[in-house]
Formats: C-alpha cells, sequence, structure tokens
C-alpha cells in the first residue's frame, strides 16, 4: 500500500443519462479510476443539497451531480433548477469559507460513456491535487 | 397616488394613529384588524386579531418590539384560503416582505387582506422591552427620541441596527413617520388602488408628496447599510473558514428554534424531524470510528448550511432566528450575510415584487453556463 491520497468522491447520476453514461463506460471496458461511489437518482433535480453537504460534512474529498444536458432533461427542466440550485449552495459554501469547488455540476448523456470516464479521471485527479477535505477529521461537524 | 395626513399636534402620534384604525372599523372598511395590543401587564404587546373599535384603545403599532413575524401569523390566518370578510393587518416591513414572500409559496391569501404598512425605526428583544417598560420609561419614546437626535441606538436588536428595508414594500396604506415631524403629523399614503379607495372613503386632510421623506428614508438606508457591512465584515472574520465554522455551530443544541422562529421556513414537515435524521446505534459509531471522535448531538451545522440552502435566497433578515437562540449561536449576521450574497448572485430582493419569481423555483435557459458544464 503507498501512501497516495486516495480521494472518496460521492456521485449522484441522473436514472436517464448520466447513470446510463456510467453503465455504458462499463459495458463499453472503459478504464476510470474507482474513487467515485455512484448513486442514481431520478433527476440531477431531485438531489437535495442536504445530501450534498451531508456527504462534504462526512468528510467526502468531493461529489459530483451528473444529469442531462441542457434541453435534454427527461422532466422538461429538472436540470436547471439543479443549476440554480447547485449555483446557490455554491456561493453559500463560498460564503463561509468552505471550498465550494469540492462540488462538481456537469452534463453527461446517455451516450457520452467516454466522457462519463474523462469525467471520473479530471476530478479524482484535481482532488488528489488538493488534498483531503479539511472537515474529514473535525471531530466537531 | 394619494397622499393624507394626519395630524399629531392635539393628541400625539398613537392616538391618531389608533383613530385612523378605529376609522376603518366604524366605517366598516374591514371587519377586523390584526395589530399589535399592549398587554394589560402593559410590559409588552402581543399580536391581536380586533372586531371591536373600542379594543383598539390599547393598540400600539409603534411599540418597538416584534415578539413573532406577524406573516406567520397572517399565513396561520390565511393559508387554507381568505374569507369573505375583510382583514386589515399592520405589518412592519420585515413582517410584510416575509408575508409577500409566503404568499408567493402559496402560504398566504392576499385577497381581502388590506395591508397597513408602518415605517419601522427598529425593535428591542422582548426582555429589553419589557425591562425599560417595567422602569416606566417608555420604549416608543426612547426610540422616537434617539432618532431626533440623531442618536445611535445600541440597544435596538442587532437585526434592526442593520436594517434598510425600514420602509413597507407592496402595502396597500403606508403609515409614514421617517422624514416627517412626528410631533406635528405622520403621513397616510395610498399605495395601490385598494388603498386608494379606502383612503378616499376615510376622508382624511389632504397631504403632498413629501420630499424630505424620500430623502430621508435615503439617508437612513446609507447608514444602515454602512452598519450592515461593518457587521458582515466581523461576522467574516470570527466564522468563516473549514476551522472557525463548526466551531461556532458546535454550541448549537439542535433546538431547531431559529427554524421555527422563522417566517420563510414553512414546510409542514421539516426533513429534520423526519426518520432522514434517525440513526442505529452502529451509524454513529461508524462515525466516531472515521473521525476519532463523534460530537453530540450530531448534524448541527448540516441543519444550519441545509436550512440556508433552502430559505437564503428569501431572507427578510428579522433576526427572530437571534431571538429564538439559547445559546447565542451568531444566526441572524451569518444567515443575513449568506442570504445577501445568495440574493445578489439572483439579482432577487425578497418581498420588492409578488411578480418576481423566486430564485429556486424558476431558470432561464441560458445562464449560469460556468456552474454545469459538458
Amino acid at each position: 500500500m503507498s501512501d497516495k491520497f486516495d480521494p472518496v468522491i460521492v456521485g449522484f447520476f441522473c436514472n436517464w443519462c448520466t447513470s446510463t453514461a456510467a453503465d455504458l463506460a462499463g459495458t463499453s471496458r472503459m478504464q476510470y479510476p474507482a474513487n467515485v461511489r455512484a448513486i442514481r437518482t431520478m433527476c440531477s433535480g431531485s438531489v437535495d443539497p442536504v445530501y450534498i453537504l451531508r456527504a462534504l460534512l462526512s468528510g467526502a474529498d468531493a461529489v459530483i451531480v451528473g444529469g442531462c444536458a441542457p434541453g435534454d432533461c427527461h422532466y422538461v427542466s429538472g436540470n436547471y433548477k439543479t443549476r440554480r440550485r447547485i449555483k446557490a449552495l455554491k456561493t453559500i459554501l463560498n460564503a463561509l469559507g468552505l471550498d465550494e469547488e469540492r462540488v462538481w455540476l456537469r452534463w453527461i448523456s446517455a451516450s457520452e460513456g467516454v466522457k462519463f470516464a474523462e469525467t471520473m479521471k479530471e476530478i479524482t485527479e484535481e482532488m488528489e491535487k488538493k488534498g483531503p477535505n479539511p472537515l474529514k477529521k473535525q471531530w466537531t461537524v | 397616488m394619494r397622499n393624507a395626513i394626519l395630524d399629531t399636534s392635539k393628541d400625539g402620534m398613537l392616538e391618531v394613529i389608533r383613530g385612523f384604525l378605529k376609522g376603518l372599523l366604524e366605517k366598516e372598511l374591514v371587519n377586523a384588524i390584526l395589530v399589535p395590543v399592549e398587554l394589560p401587564s402593559g410590559n409588552n404587546v402581543v399580536q391581536t386579531l380586533v372586531s371591536n373599535p373600542e379594543k383598539l384603545n390599547s393598540a400600539n403599532p409603534l411599540a418597538p418590539v416584534l415578539p413573532v413575524n406577524s406573516a406567520r401569523i397572517v399565513s396561520s390566518i390565511t393559508r387554507t384560503g381568505s374569507s369573505q370578510r375583510k382583514i386589515a393587518v399592520v405589518l412592519r416591513s420585515c413582517e410584510l416582505r416575509a408575508v409577500i414572500e409566503l404568499a408567493k409559496l402559496k402560504q398566504v391569501t392576499l385577497d381581502n387582506l388590506l395591508i397597513i404598512g408602518i415605517d419601522c425605526y427598529g425593535t428591542y428583544s422582548i426582555n429589553d422591552y419589557s425591562n425599560l417598560a417595567e422602569e416606566g420609561k417608555s420604549p416608543t419614546e426612547i426610540v422616537l427620541g434617539n432618532i431626533k437626535d440623531g442618536k445611535e441606538d445600541e440597544l435596538l436588536r442587532e437585526a434592526c441596527q442593520v436594517c434598510e428595508y425600514f420602509y413597507p414594500m407592496n402595502a396597500d396604506i403606508v403609515i409614514g413617520l421617517v422624514g416627517m415631524d412626528t410631533d406635528k403629523a405622520v403621513l397616510i399614503q395610498a399605495a395601490s388602488e385598494q388603498g386608494e379607495k379606502i383612503l378616499e372613503a376615510m376622508e382624511l386632510q389632504e397631504g403632498n408628496d413629501n420630499q424630505t421623506r424620500q430623502a430621508a428614508i435615503k439617508k437612513l438606508a446609507a447608514e444602515r447599510t454602512a452598519r450592515k457591512d461593518e457587521l458582515y465584515g466581523k461576522t467574516r472574520e470570527k466564522v468563516t473558514g473549514e476551522e472557525k465554522l463548526p466551531t461556532i455551530f458546535a454550541k448549537c443544541v439542535n433546538c431547531h428554534n431559529c427554524r421555527d422562529a422563522c417566517p420563510i421556513c414553512y414546510c409542514r414537515e421539516c426533513l429534520f424531524d423526519s426518520p432522514t435524521f434517525e440513526f442505529g446505534a452502529d451509524k454513529y459509531l461508524d462515525w466516531a470510528e472515521k473521525k476519532d471522535a463523534l460530537r453530540m448531538p450530531t448534524d448541527t451545522l448540516l441543519f444550519h448550511l441545509t436550512r440556508l440552502n433552502h430559505m437564503a435566497s428569501s431572507c427578510v433578515g428579522c433576526g427572530l432566528c437571534q431571538e429564538a437562540c439559547p445559546n447565542e449561536v451568531p444566526v441572524f449576521s451569518i444567515f443575513r450575510m449568506v442570504g445577501d450574497k445568495v440574493q445578489e448572485v439572483f439579482e432577487y430582493v425578497p418581498g420588492r415584487s409578488l411578480e418576481e419569481e423566486m430564485p429556486l423555483s424558476t431558470f432561464r435557459e441560458d445562464e449560469l453556463q460556468e456552474v454545469g458544464y459538458e
């Protein structure tokens, strides 16, 4: 075992696009880091900030929300609302001096298995560079 | 818009405002009035739904104290629909702005309400108000005196000291004190069609559009904004960052009083009262092992951050969260500061307009490209 920092990343992926892209990446046997713990949700719009915050405060190094590209939402406008909610969340984190760059929002559609694998690689590498979430060992949280 | 004045030189401001409200009931322009009324003990006021004009003898909408944000009361009266009978509600600006937000959230029905907004110079905490009253002083006179002398009143609630929205927005009728020589007259202004009709029926003494009022509002708002920025600076210093923030909220005991006092938090069942936050022993032990130690009760910071995500865009800055906190966690300054940031991003001012959609319930297709991308 090396001492290399191995980030823990929580992914909320919508059923119709990003989760399907994850399946495609898998069935196409694409290689990508196993750091992302994927959770399938019906829509990115159904991810309340509480779940993102819960992950971050519990010590996850990053949270990535994946949804359908603007205009492609299965529920018409769920992802547009996600975008506003994530913007609000990032603003709040920033205003309180917490690291908003640990929250990612990406649009990855069902056919984009390659992009899914690349994005997971990208976020893992970025978090490796950033280092562990300082809240990981904060017992007062 | 019609401007009228009430002559205060003979009976004093409180009496003529009472007289005006009585007139609304006596002329049967409204069936009841929701207004703060002095308790028989004299040391506090409570919001009261008054139907008999005689009961208005102890009404005191000027009393500088805010036991509850009346938007919650207006919501409890009208949430399930309006009555055929008309109710006048006398509200301070923070209450009125919250009423507008709750109307957008379908928690208030505005039909058959007559909203009377009153200028507010600020309020004391319930305890400070009672103490002053019990010492035989008049809290109302003290506030007005300080304003007249241009003195900063350190006893006012922090929220009020930094409030730049002390004048009513979206009222039907405005009772104006700012910029008026209140020893001589107060302003009664119609600010809607409904207000216009009511004032016509009241047959008041005509007033003219008051330039000094606008200038006075501007001046006071600038002073308050400067104080607010100062407070934000201090708050930022004290609370921000991964080290400080959890420490600040470690004093929280999860009583959820701030949520219960908040006029914007309206969910009938809060997520934090739901089984989502009930865990078994093993869960706690897992967490404790992961972090070496686990502060109990858990999830206090999570509660506050989540609440911010849900209400910050509509925070009217009434500061009742602070009054409700038993442990002096600086929730008001944190919520207001963060609320301002979120509202700035979406160019939204809570309570400014009924037509303006709430930031989190609407969207534009071509915005925020930097947040989510391909």
